[in-house]
Protein backbone atom coordinates (compact mmCIF):
# COMPACT_ATOMS: atom_id res chain seq x y z
CA UNK A 1 0.00 0.00 0.00
CA UNK A 2 1.46 2.91 -0.94
CA UNK A 3 1.43 6.68 1.21
CA UNK A 4 -0.78 8.19 -0.79
CA UNK A 5 -3.32 5.19 -0.10
CA UNK A 6 -2.42 5.24 3.60
CA UNK A 7 -3.43 8.83 4.07
CA UNK A 8 -7.10 8.35 4.43
CA UNK A 9 -6.40 5.89 7.49
CA UNK A 10 -3.93 7.65 9.04
CA UNK A 11 -6.19 11.28 8.76
CA UNK A 12 -9.21 9.25 9.96
CA UNK A 13 -6.90 7.92 13.05
CA UNK A 14 -5.17 11.23 13.80
CA UNK A 15 -8.78 13.00 14.09
CA UNK A 16 -10.59 10.04 16.03
CA UNK A 17 -8.00 10.30 18.22
CA UNK A 18 -8.11 13.98 18.77
CA UNK A 19 -11.31 13.88 19.44
CA UNK A 20 -11.14 10.91 21.99
CA UNK A 21 -8.59 12.82 23.94
CA UNK A 22 -10.74 16.18 24.00
CA UNK A 23 -11.29 15.89 27.72
CA UNK A 24 -7.25 16.13 28.13
CA UNK A 25 -6.30 18.51 24.66
CA UNK A 26 -9.56 20.86 25.29
CA UNK A 27 -8.83 24.02 27.39
CA UNK A 28 -12.10 24.11 28.59
CA UNK A 29 -15.41 22.07 28.48
CA UNK A 30 -18.03 22.93 25.32
CA UNK A 31 -20.60 24.76 27.39
CA UNK A 32 -17.81 27.10 29.33
CA UNK A 33 -18.18 30.50 28.86
CA UNK A 34 -15.47 33.31 28.84
CA UNK A 35 -18.29 36.08 28.97
CA UNK A 36 -15.17 38.51 28.96
CA UNK A 37 -14.17 37.22 25.39
CA UNK A 38 -17.07 36.57 23.35
CA UNK A 39 -16.62 36.85 19.14
CA UNK A 40 -12.95 36.17 19.87
CA UNK A 41 -10.12 35.81 17.03
CA UNK A 42 -7.71 32.89 17.63
CA UNK A 43 -5.26 33.74 20.72
CA UNK A 44 -2.81 31.85 22.90
CA UNK A 45 -5.83 31.24 25.30
CA UNK A 46 -8.19 30.45 22.88
CA UNK A 47 -6.56 29.03 19.68
CA UNK A 48 -9.91 29.08 17.15
CA UNK A 49 -11.16 31.81 19.11
CA UNK A 50 -14.45 32.06 20.65
CA UNK A 51 -18.31 31.68 19.54
CA UNK A 52 -20.59 34.93 20.05
CA UNK A 53 -21.57 32.92 23.65
CA UNK A 54 -17.52 33.33 24.82
CA UNK A 55 -17.24 29.37 24.39
CA UNK A 56 -14.02 27.94 23.30
CA UNK A 57 -14.28 27.38 19.47
CA UNK A 58 -11.16 24.74 19.84
CA UNK A 59 -12.75 22.57 22.64
CA UNK A 60 -15.96 22.75 20.82
CA UNK A 61 -14.67 21.39 17.61
CA UNK A 62 -12.87 18.61 19.37
CA UNK A 63 -16.22 17.43 21.54
CA UNK A 64 -18.11 17.93 18.08
CA UNK A 65 -15.93 15.82 16.21
CA UNK A 66 -16.22 13.04 18.81
CA UNK A 67 -20.16 13.43 19.05
CA UNK A 68 -20.62 13.28 14.82
CA UNK A 69 -17.41 10.74 14.50
CA UNK A 70 -18.57 8.27 17.13
CA UNK A 71 -22.51 8.69 16.49
CA UNK A 72 -22.41 8.67 12.78
CA UNK A 73 -21.13 5.20 12.70
CA UNK A 74 -23.23 3.80 15.14
CA UNK A 75 -26.42 5.22 13.23
CA UNK A 76 -24.96 3.38 9.99
CA UNK A 77 -24.52 0.21 11.93
CA UNK A 78 -28.18 0.48 13.17
CA UNK A 79 -29.34 0.97 9.54
CA UNK A 80 -27.30 -1.66 8.22
CA UNK A 81 -28.67 -3.97 10.75
CA UNK A 82 -32.24 -3.12 9.99
CA UNK A 83 -31.15 -3.27 6.36
CA UNK A 84 -30.29 -6.81 6.68
CA UNK A 85 -32.85 -7.87 8.66
CA UNK A 86 -35.38 -6.61 5.96
CA UNK A 87 -33.52 -6.59 2.69
CA UNK A 88 -31.58 -9.82 3.76
CA UNK A 89 -35.05 -11.83 5.03
CA UNK A 90 -37.26 -10.44 2.08
CA UNK A 91 -35.14 -11.34 -0.59
CA UNK A 92 -34.33 -15.14 1.51
CA UNK A 93 -38.01 -15.44 1.37
CA UNK A 94 -38.61 -13.95 -1.49
CA UNK A 95 -42.27 -13.95 -3.67
CA UNK A 96 -44.79 -11.76 -1.66
CA UNK A 97 -42.66 -11.14 1.33
CA UNK A 98 -40.06 -9.71 -1.51
CA UNK A 99 -42.39 -7.61 -3.37
CA UNK A 100 -44.00 -5.97 0.05
CA UNK A 101 -40.51 -5.43 1.49
CA UNK A 102 -39.43 -3.77 -1.60
CA UNK A 103 -42.51 -1.82 -1.67
CA UNK A 104 -42.58 0.05 1.40
CA UNK A 105 -38.84 0.54 0.49
CA UNK A 106 -39.76 2.55 -2.71
CA UNK A 107 -42.05 4.77 -0.43
CA UNK A 108 -39.32 5.70 1.28
CA UNK A 109 -36.89 6.13 -1.63
CA UNK A 110 -39.62 8.16 -3.58
CA UNK A 111 -39.04 11.16 -0.92
CA UNK A 112 -35.59 12.94 -0.96
CA UNK A 113 -33.89 12.05 1.75
CA UNK A 114 -33.21 15.83 3.23
CA UNK A 115 -36.63 15.84 3.02
CA UNK A 116 -37.76 12.54 4.67
CA UNK A 117 -35.12 13.71 7.48
CA UNK A 118 -36.81 17.14 7.78
CA UNK A 119 -40.42 15.44 7.96
CA UNK A 120 -39.94 12.73 10.23
CA UNK A 121 -37.65 14.97 12.37
CA UNK A 122 -40.87 17.67 12.33
CA UNK A 123 -42.65 14.16 14.30
CA UNK A 124 -40.78 14.82 17.62
CA UNK A 125 -40.46 17.19 20.03
CA UNK A 126 -37.66 19.53 19.18
CA UNK A 127 -37.68 21.53 22.50
CA UNK A 128 -35.67 18.23 24.23
CA UNK A 129 -32.71 18.24 26.24
CA UNK A 130 -29.37 18.29 23.80
CA UNK A 131 -28.75 14.81 25.03
CA UNK A 132 -31.88 13.29 23.94
CA UNK A 133 -31.52 15.57 20.88
CA UNK A 134 -28.26 13.61 19.85
CA UNK A 135 -30.15 10.44 20.25
CA UNK A 136 -33.09 11.21 18.75
CA UNK A 137 -30.94 12.73 15.36
CA UNK A 138 -28.87 9.72 15.21
CA UNK A 139 -31.57 7.06 15.75
CA UNK A 140 -33.49 8.73 13.25
CA UNK A 141 -30.66 8.55 10.68
CA UNK A 142 -30.38 4.62 11.57
CA UNK A 143 -33.79 4.53 11.06
CA UNK A 144 -34.38 5.79 7.93
CA UNK A 145 -31.16 5.11 5.91
CA UNK A 146 -31.60 1.47 6.23
CA UNK A 147 -33.54 1.71 2.43
CA UNK A 148 -31.17 1.69 -0.27
CA UNK A 149 -29.05 -0.70 1.36
CA UNK A 150 -32.07 -3.29 1.62
CA UNK A 151 -32.84 -2.93 -2.18
CA UNK A 152 -29.14 -4.11 -2.28
CA UNK A 153 -29.31 -6.79 0.20
CA UNK A 154 -32.66 -7.84 -1.17
CA UNK A 155 -31.26 -8.62 -4.69
CA UNK A 156 -28.07 -10.29 -2.82
CA UNK A 157 -30.14 -12.79 -0.81
CA UNK A 158 -32.43 -13.48 -3.57
CA UNK A 159 -29.78 -14.78 -5.75
CA UNK A 160 -28.65 -16.69 -2.31
CA UNK A 161 -31.77 -18.31 -2.04
CA UNK A 162 -31.23 -20.34 -5.27
CA UNK A 163 -28.01 -21.03 -5.07
CA UNK A 164 -27.09 -24.90 -4.83
CA UNK A 165 -25.32 -24.95 -1.37
CA UNK A 166 -28.61 -23.02 0.13
CA UNK A 167 -30.81 -25.94 -1.48
CA UNK A 168 -28.64 -28.90 -0.25
CA UNK A 169 -28.79 -27.21 2.92
CA UNK A 170 -32.62 -27.26 2.56
CA UNK A 171 -32.64 -30.70 1.60
CA UNK A 172 -31.36 -31.87 4.26
CA UNK A 173 -33.59 -30.89 6.15
CA UNK A 174 -31.74 -27.06 8.22
CA UNK A 175 -35.14 -25.30 9.20
CA UNK A 176 -35.52 -21.86 7.34
CA UNK A 177 -34.14 -19.60 10.21
CA UNK A 178 -31.57 -21.20 11.09
CA UNK A 179 -30.12 -21.45 7.29
CA UNK A 180 -30.68 -17.43 7.16
CA UNK A 181 -28.50 -17.19 10.17
CA UNK A 182 -25.73 -19.88 8.82
CA UNK A 183 -25.70 -19.81 5.63
CA UNK A 184 -27.35 -16.43 4.46
CA UNK A 185 -26.14 -13.98 6.46
CA UNK A 186 -22.46 -15.25 6.44
CA UNK A 187 -22.76 -15.08 2.84
CA UNK A 188 -23.93 -11.40 2.69
CA UNK A 189 -20.90 -10.00 4.60
CA UNK A 190 -19.03 -8.62 1.92
CA UNK A 191 -22.30 -5.96 0.92
CA UNK A 192 -23.00 -5.55 4.55
CA UNK A 193 -19.61 -4.14 5.22
CA UNK A 194 -19.77 -2.04 2.25
CA UNK A 195 -23.15 -0.97 2.96
CA UNK A 196 -21.83 -0.17 6.37
CA UNK A 197 -19.02 2.38 5.50
CA UNK A 198 -20.80 3.87 2.67
CA UNK A 199 -23.31 4.81 5.26
CA UNK A 200 -20.61 6.66 7.18
CA UNK A 201 -20.04 9.58 5.08
CA UNK A 202 -24.24 9.76 4.43
CA UNK A 203 -25.24 10.27 8.02
CA UNK A 204 -21.83 12.83 8.74
CA UNK A 205 -23.30 15.01 5.94
CA UNK A 206 -27.11 14.50 6.99
CA UNK A 207 -26.27 15.57 10.51
CA UNK A 208 -24.10 18.50 8.86
CA UNK A 209 -27.39 19.38 6.92
CA UNK A 210 -29.50 19.36 9.85
CA UNK A 211 -27.72 20.82 12.44
CA UNK A 212 -27.32 23.99 10.10
CA UNK A 213 -31.07 23.82 9.57
CA UNK A 214 -31.51 23.77 13.38
CA UNK A 215 -33.24 20.33 13.58
CA UNK A 216 -29.90 18.42 14.68
CA UNK A 217 -28.09 18.12 18.14
CA UNK A 218 -29.80 20.93 20.71
CA UNK A 219 -27.01 23.28 22.14
CA UNK A 220 -24.87 23.44 24.09
CA UNK A 221 -24.11 20.04 22.72
CA UNK A 222 -21.93 20.61 20.03
CA UNK A 223 -21.73 18.31 16.41
CA UNK A 224 -20.31 19.01 13.42
CA UNK A 225 -23.62 20.40 12.15
CA UNK A 226 -24.32 22.88 15.17
CA UNK A 227 -20.80 23.73 14.48
CA UNK A 228 -21.48 24.82 10.94
CA UNK A 229 -24.51 26.98 11.56
CA UNK A 230 -21.49 29.99 12.78
CA UNK A 231 -21.15 30.14 9.22
CA UNK A 232 -24.74 31.92 8.65
CA UNK A 233 -23.59 34.92 10.63
CA UNK A 234 -20.68 35.49 8.34
CA UNK A 235 -20.49 38.79 6.30
CA UNK A 236 -17.80 37.52 4.01
CA UNK A 237 -15.48 34.36 3.73
CA UNK A 238 -12.37 36.22 4.41
CA UNK A 239 -13.41 38.18 7.44
CA UNK A 240 -13.30 35.70 10.14
CA UNK A 241 -11.30 32.01 8.21
CA UNK A 242 -10.81 30.31 11.29
CA UNK A 243 -14.80 29.61 11.81
CA UNK A 244 -14.43 27.53 8.66
CA UNK A 245 -12.10 25.02 10.61
CA UNK A 246 -15.15 22.94 11.38
CA UNK A 247 -16.34 22.52 7.66
CA UNK A 248 -12.58 21.55 6.39
CA UNK A 249 -12.32 19.04 9.31
CA UNK A 250 -15.95 17.57 8.16
CA UNK A 251 -14.92 17.93 4.17
CA UNK A 252 -11.00 16.20 5.11
CA UNK A 253 -13.28 13.49 6.85
CA UNK A 254 -15.50 13.00 4.36
CA UNK A 255 -12.95 12.78 1.81
CA UNK A 256 -11.12 10.49 3.98
CA UNK A 257 -13.93 7.96 4.02
CA UNK A 258 -15.04 8.52 0.52
CA UNK A 259 -10.70 7.77 -0.63
CA UNK A 260 -11.25 4.42 1.65
CA UNK A 261 -14.79 3.34 -0.26
CA UNK A 262 -12.89 4.01 -3.74
CA UNK A 263 -10.18 2.11 -2.01
CA UNK A 264 -12.59 -0.98 -1.55
CA UNK A 265 -14.04 -0.81 -4.48
CA UNK A 266 -10.91 -1.10 -6.50
CA UNK A 267 -9.74 -4.07 -4.42
CA UNK A 268 -13.07 -5.91 -5.16
CA UNK A 269 -13.02 -5.26 -8.44
CA UNK B 1 -46.72 -0.21 -28.64
CA UNK B 2 -48.64 -3.01 -26.13
CA UNK B 3 -45.71 -3.16 -23.95
CA UNK B 4 -45.09 0.44 -23.67
CA UNK B 5 -48.73 0.82 -23.00
CA UNK B 6 -48.47 -1.65 -20.12
CA UNK B 7 -45.16 -0.23 -18.97
CA UNK B 8 -47.22 3.11 -18.63
CA UNK B 9 -50.21 1.70 -17.07
CA UNK B 10 -48.34 -0.35 -14.61
CA UNK B 11 -46.01 3.00 -13.46
CA UNK B 12 -49.49 4.47 -13.34
CA UNK B 13 -50.79 2.00 -11.17
CA UNK B 14 -47.74 1.88 -9.04
CA UNK B 15 -47.96 5.65 -8.71
CA UNK B 16 -51.27 6.06 -7.17
CA UNK B 17 -50.54 3.08 -5.14
CA UNK B 18 -47.95 4.96 -3.77
CA UNK B 19 -49.74 7.78 -3.47
CA UNK B 20 -52.21 6.35 -1.40
CA UNK B 21 -50.25 3.96 0.98
CA UNK B 22 -48.17 7.82 1.20
CA UNK B 23 -51.28 9.72 2.39
CA UNK B 24 -52.54 7.00 4.65
CA UNK B 25 -48.56 6.66 6.01
CA UNK B 26 -48.70 10.56 6.29
CA UNK B 27 -52.00 10.75 7.78
CA UNK B 28 -51.04 8.19 10.34
CA UNK B 29 -48.11 10.21 11.75
CA UNK B 30 -50.11 13.48 11.95
CA UNK B 31 -52.81 11.60 14.01
CA UNK B 32 -50.02 9.81 16.21
CA UNK B 33 -47.70 12.52 16.25
CA UNK B 34 -48.24 15.11 19.92
CA UNK B 35 -50.10 17.46 20.32
CA UNK B 36 -52.70 16.44 17.53
CA UNK B 37 -55.98 16.40 19.94
CA UNK B 38 -54.78 19.60 21.25
CA UNK B 39 -56.91 22.40 20.66
CA UNK B 40 -56.44 26.40 21.81
CA UNK B 41 -59.68 27.45 21.21
CA UNK B 42 -60.43 25.04 24.31
CA UNK B 43 -58.60 27.67 26.77
CA UNK B 44 -60.90 30.19 25.98
CA UNK B 45 -62.57 31.60 29.13
CA UNK B 46 -65.71 32.68 27.68
CA UNK B 47 -66.32 28.98 26.82
CA UNK B 48 -69.25 26.71 29.03
CA UNK B 49 -69.03 23.04 29.41
CA UNK B 50 -71.38 22.32 26.69
CA UNK B 51 -69.50 24.69 24.54
CA UNK B 52 -66.19 22.96 25.17
CA UNK B 53 -67.71 19.28 24.51
CA UNK B 54 -69.19 20.17 21.26
CA UNK B 55 -65.53 21.18 20.30
CA UNK B 56 -64.44 17.94 21.30
CA UNK B 57 -67.25 16.30 19.65
CA UNK B 58 -66.70 17.96 16.35
CA UNK B 59 -62.71 16.33 16.41
CA UNK B 60 -63.76 13.18 17.86
CA UNK B 61 -64.39 11.77 14.36
CA UNK B 62 -60.87 12.48 14.05
CA UNK B 63 -59.69 10.28 16.54
CA UNK B 64 -60.05 6.83 14.48
CA UNK B 65 -56.71 7.04 11.53
CA UNK B 66 -59.00 5.65 8.93
CA UNK B 67 -61.72 7.75 8.78
CA UNK B 68 -59.43 10.43 9.53
CA UNK B 69 -57.76 9.43 6.24
CA UNK B 70 -60.94 9.10 4.28
CA UNK B 71 -62.65 12.53 5.44
CA UNK B 72 -58.66 14.50 4.23
CA UNK B 73 -58.45 12.35 0.79
CA UNK B 74 -62.15 13.47 0.69
CA UNK B 75 -61.50 16.98 1.31
CA UNK B 76 -58.19 17.01 -0.82
CA UNK B 77 -60.38 15.42 -3.94
CA UNK B 78 -62.49 18.03 -3.62
CA UNK B 79 -59.40 20.91 -4.00
CA UNK B 80 -59.55 21.68 0.19
CA UNK B 81 -56.30 20.82 1.47
CA UNK B 82 -56.63 22.18 4.96
CA UNK B 83 -55.14 24.93 6.72
CA UNK B 84 -51.43 25.59 8.01
CA UNK B 85 -51.55 26.01 11.69
CA UNK B 86 -48.69 28.01 11.92
CA UNK B 87 -49.42 30.39 8.98
CA UNK B 88 -52.96 30.46 9.48
CA UNK B 89 -53.95 30.69 5.49
CA UNK B 90 -55.15 27.91 3.11
CA UNK B 91 -52.55 25.21 2.28
CA UNK B 92 -53.81 25.12 -1.61
CA UNK B 93 -53.12 28.45 -1.54
CA UNK B 94 -49.50 28.11 0.21
CA UNK B 95 -48.53 26.07 -2.28
CA UNK B 96 -49.71 27.00 -5.28
CA UNK B 97 -47.79 30.69 -4.55
CA UNK B 98 -44.65 28.70 -3.58
CA UNK B 99 -44.58 26.02 -6.37
CA UNK B 100 -43.73 28.54 -9.69
CA UNK B 101 -40.46 29.63 -8.02
CA UNK B 102 -39.25 26.64 -7.21
CA UNK B 103 -40.02 24.86 -10.36
CA UNK B 104 -37.52 27.60 -11.89
CA UNK B 105 -34.99 27.08 -9.37
CA UNK B 106 -35.30 23.45 -10.18
CA UNK B 107 -35.09 23.69 -13.43
CA UNK B 108 -32.21 25.95 -13.62
CA UNK B 109 -30.32 24.19 -11.35
CA UNK B 110 -30.73 20.88 -12.87
CA UNK B 111 -29.77 22.63 -16.33
CA UNK B 112 -26.79 23.84 -14.56
CA UNK B 113 -25.96 20.79 -13.24
CA UNK B 114 -26.27 18.31 -16.23
CA UNK B 115 -24.70 20.95 -18.57
CA UNK B 116 -21.46 20.93 -16.13
CA UNK B 117 -21.56 16.99 -15.55
CA UNK B 118 -22.26 16.33 -19.07
CA UNK B 119 -19.17 18.52 -20.36
CA UNK B 120 -16.60 17.38 -17.65
CA UNK B 121 -17.70 13.63 -18.14
CA UNK B 122 -17.57 14.09 -21.83
CA UNK B 123 -14.41 15.68 -21.76
CA UNK B 124 -12.65 13.22 -19.69
CA UNK B 125 -14.11 10.69 -21.38
CA UNK B 126 -12.39 12.00 -24.88
CA UNK B 127 -9.54 13.60 -23.67
CA UNK B 128 -8.43 10.58 -21.54
CA UNK B 129 -5.55 12.51 -19.93
CA UNK B 130 -5.32 10.58 -16.68
CA UNK B 131 -3.88 14.42 -14.90
CA UNK B 132 -7.23 15.69 -16.37
CA UNK B 133 -9.02 13.05 -14.91
CA UNK B 134 -8.28 13.08 -11.85
CA UNK B 135 -8.72 16.78 -11.51
CA UNK B 136 -12.33 16.48 -12.63
CA UNK B 137 -12.52 13.59 -10.23
CA UNK B 138 -11.08 15.82 -7.25
CA UNK B 139 -13.34 18.82 -8.35
CA UNK B 140 -16.56 16.54 -8.01
CA UNK B 141 -15.34 14.97 -4.99
CA UNK B 142 -14.66 17.74 -3.32
CA UNK B 143 -17.90 19.06 -3.64
CA UNK B 144 -19.60 15.31 -3.39
CA UNK B 145 -18.22 16.12 0.49
CA UNK B 146 -19.62 19.89 1.18
CA UNK B 147 -23.51 19.67 2.90
CA UNK B 148 -25.60 20.73 1.14
CA UNK B 149 -26.63 23.73 3.62
CA UNK B 150 -22.91 24.70 3.52
CA UNK B 151 -23.12 25.64 -0.61
CA UNK B 152 -26.44 27.31 0.08
CA UNK B 153 -24.71 29.52 3.26
CA UNK B 154 -21.54 29.86 0.70
CA UNK B 155 -23.84 31.08 -2.35
CA UNK B 156 -25.67 33.99 -0.07
CA UNK B 157 -21.88 34.89 1.16
CA UNK B 158 -20.76 34.94 -2.83
CA UNK B 159 -24.42 36.57 -3.57
CA UNK B 160 -24.90 34.13 -6.41
CA UNK B 161 -27.69 32.17 -7.07
CA UNK B 162 -30.08 29.54 -5.35
CA UNK B 163 -30.11 27.96 -8.42
CA UNK B 164 -26.40 27.53 -9.08
CA UNK B 165 -26.25 26.17 -5.31
CA UNK B 166 -28.66 23.33 -6.76
CA UNK B 167 -26.53 23.19 -9.68
CA UNK B 168 -23.56 22.24 -7.19
CA UNK B 169 -25.65 19.88 -4.90
CA UNK B 170 -26.60 17.88 -7.71
CA UNK B 171 -24.26 17.83 -10.07
CA UNK B 172 -21.02 15.96 -8.18
CA UNK B 173 -23.26 13.01 -8.28
CA UNK B 174 -24.45 12.94 -12.27
CA UNK B 175 -20.92 13.82 -12.83
CA UNK B 176 -19.42 11.10 -11.56
CA UNK B 177 -21.84 8.04 -12.53
CA UNK B 178 -22.07 10.18 -16.26
CA UNK B 179 -18.21 9.91 -16.31
CA UNK B 180 -17.98 6.01 -14.98
CA UNK B 181 -20.98 5.21 -17.88
CA UNK B 182 -19.42 6.92 -20.65
CA UNK B 183 -15.60 5.85 -19.56
CA UNK B 184 -16.95 2.35 -19.82
CA UNK B 185 -19.20 2.93 -23.30
CA UNK B 186 -15.70 4.64 -25.12
CA UNK B 187 -13.85 1.57 -24.24
CA UNK B 188 -15.94 -1.36 -25.65
CA UNK B 189 -14.30 -3.05 -28.46
CA UNK B 190 -16.62 -1.30 -31.17
CA UNK B 191 -15.80 2.11 -30.18
CA UNK B 192 -12.52 1.37 -30.00
CA UNK B 193 -12.79 -0.44 -34.00
CA UNK B 194 -15.09 2.68 -34.80
CA UNK B 195 -11.90 5.19 -33.89
CA UNK B 196 -9.27 3.11 -35.24
CA UNK B 197 -10.97 3.27 -38.53
CA UNK B 198 -10.82 7.25 -38.15
CA UNK B 199 -14.61 8.22 -37.67
CA UNK B 200 -15.12 11.43 -36.11
CA UNK B 201 -16.04 12.36 -32.76
CA UNK B 202 -19.44 13.62 -33.22
CA UNK B 203 -20.34 10.69 -35.18
CA UNK B 204 -19.03 8.18 -32.44
CA UNK B 205 -20.63 9.85 -29.53
CA UNK B 206 -23.93 10.56 -31.29
CA UNK B 207 -24.30 7.20 -33.24
CA UNK B 208 -22.73 4.92 -31.09
CA UNK B 209 -22.11 5.91 -27.57
CA UNK B 210 -25.68 7.99 -27.07
CA UNK B 211 -27.98 5.22 -27.81
CA UNK B 212 -26.57 2.47 -25.38
CA UNK B 213 -26.46 4.91 -22.43
CA UNK B 214 -29.20 7.00 -22.99
CA UNK B 215 -31.41 4.90 -21.06
CA UNK B 216 -29.10 5.12 -17.59
CA UNK B 217 -28.48 8.72 -18.06
CA UNK B 218 -32.39 9.24 -18.35
CA UNK B 219 -32.76 7.41 -15.37
CA UNK B 220 -30.32 9.19 -13.54
CA UNK B 221 -31.91 12.40 -15.08
CA UNK B 222 -35.51 11.03 -12.74
CA UNK B 223 -33.25 10.49 -9.94
CA UNK B 224 -31.20 13.60 -10.04
CA UNK B 225 -34.87 15.64 -9.74
CA UNK B 226 -35.08 14.08 -6.10
CA UNK B 227 -32.26 15.26 -5.62
CA UNK B 228 -32.40 18.43 -6.82
CA UNK B 229 -36.00 19.02 -4.57
CA UNK B 230 -33.83 17.18 -1.32
CA UNK B 231 -31.20 20.43 -2.50
CA UNK B 232 -33.98 23.08 -2.76
CA UNK B 233 -35.00 22.66 1.37
CA UNK B 234 -31.55 24.05 2.48
CA UNK B 235 -31.13 26.52 -0.62
CA UNK B 236 -34.88 28.12 -0.56
CA UNK B 237 -34.47 28.40 3.70
CA UNK B 238 -30.96 29.55 3.76
CA UNK B 239 -31.35 31.78 0.83
CA UNK B 240 -34.61 33.59 2.04
CA UNK B 241 -35.81 31.73 -1.15
CA UNK B 242 -40.13 31.70 -0.45
CA UNK B 243 -40.48 28.07 -2.16
CA UNK B 244 -41.60 24.92 -1.35
CA UNK B 245 -38.48 24.04 0.38
CA UNK B 246 -38.87 27.18 2.50
CA UNK B 247 -42.23 26.07 3.08
CA UNK B 248 -41.05 22.77 4.11
CA UNK B 249 -38.70 23.54 6.40
CA UNK B 250 -41.03 26.40 8.39
CA UNK B 251 -43.79 23.22 8.30
CA UNK B 252 -41.39 21.39 10.44
CA UNK B 253 -40.12 24.15 12.54
CA UNK B 254 -43.25 24.76 13.65
CA UNK B 255 -44.75 21.29 13.27
CA UNK B 256 -47.34 22.01 11.01
CA UNK B 257 -48.29 18.60 10.44
CA UNK B 258 -51.08 19.14 8.34
CA UNK B 259 -49.12 21.68 6.00
CA UNK B 260 -46.54 19.19 5.82
CA UNK B 261 -48.66 16.08 4.79
CA UNK B 262 -49.71 18.17 1.80
CA UNK B 263 -46.30 18.65 1.04
CA UNK B 264 -45.14 15.61 1.35
CA UNK B 265 -47.50 14.32 -1.27
CA UNK B 266 -46.73 16.59 -3.74
CA UNK B 267 -43.05 16.09 -3.33
CA UNK B 268 -43.62 12.17 -3.89
CA UNK B 269 -45.88 13.41 -6.75
CA UNK B 270 -43.23 15.04 -8.56
CA UNK B 271 -40.47 12.70 -7.78
CA UNK B 272 -42.68 9.49 -8.87
CA UNK B 273 -43.37 11.13 -12.14
CA UNK B 274 -39.98 12.33 -12.86
CA UNK B 275 -38.43 8.84 -11.99
CA UNK B 276 -41.74 7.31 -13.88
CA UNK B 277 -41.38 9.63 -16.81
CA UNK B 278 -37.53 8.58 -17.32
CA UNK B 279 -38.10 5.52 -17.35
CA UNK B 280 -40.91 5.08 -19.92
CA UNK B 281 -38.69 7.60 -22.09
CA UNK B 282 -35.46 4.93 -21.66
CA UNK B 283 -37.95 1.93 -22.46
CA UNK B 284 -39.00 4.01 -25.65
CA UNK B 285 -35.19 4.73 -26.58
CA UNK B 286 -34.78 1.07 -25.83
CA UNK B 287 -37.10 0.01 -28.48
CA UNK B 288 -36.37 2.39 -30.82
CA UNK B 289 -32.55 1.10 -30.66
CA UNK B 290 -33.95 -2.72 -31.12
Amino acid sequence: MSLWQKLPYVVLALVLAASLAANWLAPAGYARQYREATDAPPSHAHWLGTDELGRDRFSRVLYGTRISLLLAPAAALLSTLLAALIGGLAGYLGGMWARMAMAVTDLFLSLPWLFLLITARALMPLNVSPLVSVMVTFLLLGFLGWTTAARVLCASAGTLRTADFVRQARAAGLPGLRLFWVHVVPNLKPVLYAQFWISIPVFILSEANLGILGLGVAEPMPSWGSLLKELEGLVSVGEEPWKFVPLILLVVVVTSFQSLLSRQEEVAA
Amino acid sequence: MRSLRCKIGGHALALLATLLLGGLLSATLVRLAPGFDADEEELDPHLNAQSLQALRDARHKDHNVFRFYISYMRRAAGGDLGTSLALGQPARKLLRDRVPLTLRFLLVGLGLAWILSLALALSSAWLRISAYDTVTTAVSGTFLCIPAAVLALLSVLWNVSGALAIALIVFPHTCRYSRNLLMRTYSRPHIIAARARGLGEGRILFWHVVPVVAPQLLALAGVSVSMAVGAAIPVEALCGLPGIGQLAWQAALARDLPLLVNITILVTLVTLLANSSADVIGHMVQRQRA
